[in-house]
């Protein structure tokens, strides 16, 4: 389609050609034209949030929900730099994003102008990739490009920074075309003999071990299709990820529950003593790896990614397979069932035993109460009570974002938004809104800490706006938890600055922003509480006051290994674990 | 609940590797800020750029080259062309040191100022590096030099004694011998 349009209506044109349903944003004078060609149009729904930081998160959290692109629009100078953390946040969590920024008019940059930043300079390390236009011949084609670098290759941000006269200025349109770009052709296919290579060295583990992340995620739900194939067929044990939680079901045998500084006992010491290690969409970050020159020190790993740079970034790779997972994967199962491959069941046998054993010391174990809520328990009537509900799960950061890993059993992929990579605090709530945006009958909920939850609460106000039920659900423990946590754990117990004083009345605040407001003290009333909160039709601000005092184990010190994690007091001991014939073997 | 040694909230530097200085070429699409877009890269990752030269070569298809010279260990140099590959505006990134079989070039300007003897003697060392003279008054030269790195710091330090003033060097760039282009 080639048409004569002003920059403004191609923002339109395009967003609507790349199918896109919803844009968040806040206008501002910058970007006035493009406010008045939406006005103009019913194609695109804009949601107006109360801040840009939030519409940023709603668009990740759209975005993670659907596995579409997820759009933003903001204004120049305070627009554009609000919207910084959000990108940074998307960047670090491989999140497919397109940001629209307006700028002051082209014959103005530089100048100082009224609300000018150098948006471009700003955002370069903070998206994957981004463009200034400054001619309107280009706008189309930049606009079409943007989608294709978002959601291509490893995901990622991408700003397109349009200056006011080029909204105004008069050009042709032209719809998106299949050109191959100039530059950027990310690798899909793996090299097949690699993922030979991989499949035989799997094929002859005797302590294997799959480490999935976000990777299969972003990859869609063919790829944890093709993932849940490839571990039952295989009938090795699985963990994962923050980010990759749902890949594989958390009801399955097979799955250790979540690795890393938090993760499950089981599924740190099966990453540090397993011989095949096989990562498919992870990146050996800092929080999964611990000490790094004794991580797994006596495997032979397998990396599958999309980013080449992922690969021996941290850790020494044996076999690097860039590819995307879903990809990869395909061609794993096929080879795997081809070769007809003889697994060495006695090896694999004492290999599940040992981790059971590992299992028996219930690492998640916590001493529940019937007078105060503790926040574990909060999780475990949560998920027992939503299970069965299309339910999508976010979190803001902090202890409440650990535990809603461990204690949320995660079933399907696109159902958890969190930030991972970036760890930032206000995500949940904005991310909410744009999961209910884009699933309207759901229950979304935002698993959150009373200080977090404060850094962007202003957005309840675009849920209640947009008729979003989402239901904001607080670990109200009046502390940065996690923060007090390392204070207690690593600073003498010298709280500082981590008490979360002069806390609002989340019950009167929630019905100030005309949601609803509910408060629990006792465990006896959590159940009751949780499902009223699900049966409101309404935003809610749940209020669960939970103990003060609790900490979140097990954990891997910084700078420690896996096998030298720490288990809270209620983990089973080890010589209680450990059976007659165990002891044999340690 | 044990008390825990470490302070910190990351695992610890790994222990050094054995760092070499690798010279990479990156032929990129000739658009604003693509420049920027590569050191920025090197310096928000903690790269080391010892030489950096830029210009376009392939005028009708809006191709740079650029040449960067840095040091790393062997992970690091593979991580830093990974990270150059990335960018969207990179055609590609070829790693001169490890393909091997390349030459190496700089130019440098180098102002002498004296007279008498330091003034003779600096004309016959020039001569002897085959630098040619570009400018010259009664009391100074400027002289052209090429060739690699290490010749121009001879010449440079020769110079030294005998009334060096400046010295401005284009950094080094860098092709592949034989037939066969990048
Ligand atoms: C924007 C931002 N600032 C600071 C931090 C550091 N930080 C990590 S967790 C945390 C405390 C979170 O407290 P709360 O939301 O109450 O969660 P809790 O740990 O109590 O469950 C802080 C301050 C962060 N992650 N993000
Ligand atoms: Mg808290």
């Amino acid at each position: 389609m080639t048409k004569e349009m002003t920059g403004a209506e191609m923002v339109l044109q395009a967003l609507a050609d790349q199918g896109v349903e919803h844009i968040f944003g806040y206008p501002g004078g910058a970007v006035l034209p493009i406010y008045d060609a939406i006005f103009q149009q019913d194609k695109v729904k804009h949601i107006l949030v109360r801040h840009e930081q939030g519409a940023v998160h709603a668009a990740e959290g759209y975005a993670r929900s659907t596995g579409k692109v997820g759009c933003v629009l903001v204004t120049s100078g305070p627009g554009a730099t609000n919207a910084v953390t959000g990108l940074t946040d998307a960047l670090m969590d491989s999140i497919p994003l397109v940001c629209i920024t307006g700028q002051v008019p082209t014959h103005l940059i530089g100048n100082d102008a009224f609300q000018e930043c150098d948006t471009v300079g700003i955002t370069r390390p903070c998206t994957k990739h981004n463009y200034l236009v400054k001619r309107i011949e280009d706008l189309p084609r930049v606009l079409h490009e943007a989608f294709h670098i978002a959601a291509n290759g490893r995901p990622g941000p991408v700003v397109v920074d349009i200056p006011k006269d080029i909204q105004f200025a008069k050009g042709m349109y032209t719809g998106p075309s299949n050109i191959r770009h100039k530059t950027y052709h990310p690798k899909v296919k793996g090299d097949i003999d690699k993922i030979k290579a991989a499949v035989e060295l799997m094929a002859g583990a005797k302590r294997p071990l799959f480490y999935t992340g976000g990777g299969v995620i972003n990859s869609g739900k063919e790829a944890s299709h093709l993932l849940r194939e490839l571990v039952k067929m295989t009938g090795y044990p699985i963990t994962s990820t923050l980010m990759g939680l749902g890949a594989f079901p958390a009801a399955d045998p097979q799955w250790l529950g979540m690795l890393g500084m938090h993760g499950t006992y089981e599924a740190n010491w099966a990453m540090h003593d397993c011989d095949v290690m096989v990562c498919i969409g992870a990146r050996f970050d800092d929080r999964i790896t611990g000490r790094l020159d004794a991580f797994s020190p006596g495997s032979r790993k397998i990396h599958v990614d999309i980013d080449a740079s992922s690969i021996n970034k941290n850790v020494k790779i044996d076999i690097g397979i860039v590819g995307d997972c879903a990809h990869v994967l395909e061609d794993m199962t096929r080879l795997w069932r081809a070769s007809n491959v003889q697994t060495d069941k006695p090896a694999l046998a004492s290999w599940w035993k040992q981790i059971d054993k590992w299992r028996a010391r219930k690492s998640l174990n916590f001493k529940n109460s019937d007078t105060i809520i503790k926040p574990q328990y909060a999780l475990q009537r949560l998920y027992d009570l939503t299970k069965d509900k299309d339910t999508y799960i976010t979190t803001e950061v902090g202890q409440h974002q650990m535990w809603a890993a461990q204690f949320y059993n995660f079933q399907e992929p696109n159902r958890w938004m969190t930030s991972g990579g970036l760890g930032t605090m206000g995500y949940g709530l904005p991310a909410a809104v744009g999961v209910q945006m884009a699933h309207p009958g759901s229950l979304v909920i935002d698993i959150a800490g009373e200080a977090s939850v404060l850094m962007t609460m202003q957005e309840i106000s675009t849920a209640v706006q947009y008729r979003l039920p989402i239901k904001i659900f607080i670990l109200n423990n009046q502390y940065m938890g996690m923060v007090r946590q390392w204070q207690e754990l690593l600073h003498g117990g010298r709280y500082s600055e981590s008490y979360s004083e002069a806390l609002p009345d989340f019950v009167k605040l929630a019905e100030a922003y005309h949601a609803v407001g509910i408060r629990c003290t006792k465990p006896s009333e959590l159940d009751f509480a949780i499902k009223e909160m699900i049966e409101v039709d309404k935003p809610v601000i749940f209020d669960c006051m939970v103990d003060q005092a609790e900490n979140c184990f097990p954990m891997i010190p910084s700078g420690k290994a896996h096998n030298e994690m720490i288990l809270g007091d209620s983990a089973v001991a080890l010589d209680e674990a450990i059976t007659e014939e165990g002891k044999m073997l340690v | 609940m044990n008390a825990l040694p470490s302070s910190s909230h990351y695992p610890a530097a790994p222990t050094a590797q054995v760092a070499e200085p690798h010279t990479l070429t990156v032929l990129v699409d000739n658009e604003p800020g693509v420049l920027a877009r590569v050191i920025g890269l090197f310096s928000g990752r903690g790269y080391n750029i010892d030489s950096l030269t830029v210009s376009e070569t392939e005028h009708q298809a809006h191709v740079s080259r650029i040449t960067i010279v840095t040091t790393g260990t062997p992970m690091v140099i593979e991580q830093i062309k990974h990270q150059l590959e990335r960018l969207v505006p990179v055609h590609r990134v070829h790693d001169m040191t490890v393909e091997g079989r390349s030459i190496e070039r700089e130019l440098a300007m180098v102002k002498v100022r004296g007279k008498g003897e330091a003034r003779v003697e600096a004309l016959r060392l020039a001569d002897a590096f085959r630098a040619r003279v570009i400018d010259a008054t009664t009391e100074s030269f400027v002289f052209e030099i090429t060739g690699g790195s290490e010749k121009i710091e001879q010449f440079v330090a020769l110079m030294l004694p005998l009334g060096l003033v400046e010295v401005s060097r284009t950094g080094i760039v860098a092709i592949s011998r034989g037939p066969e282009g990048m």
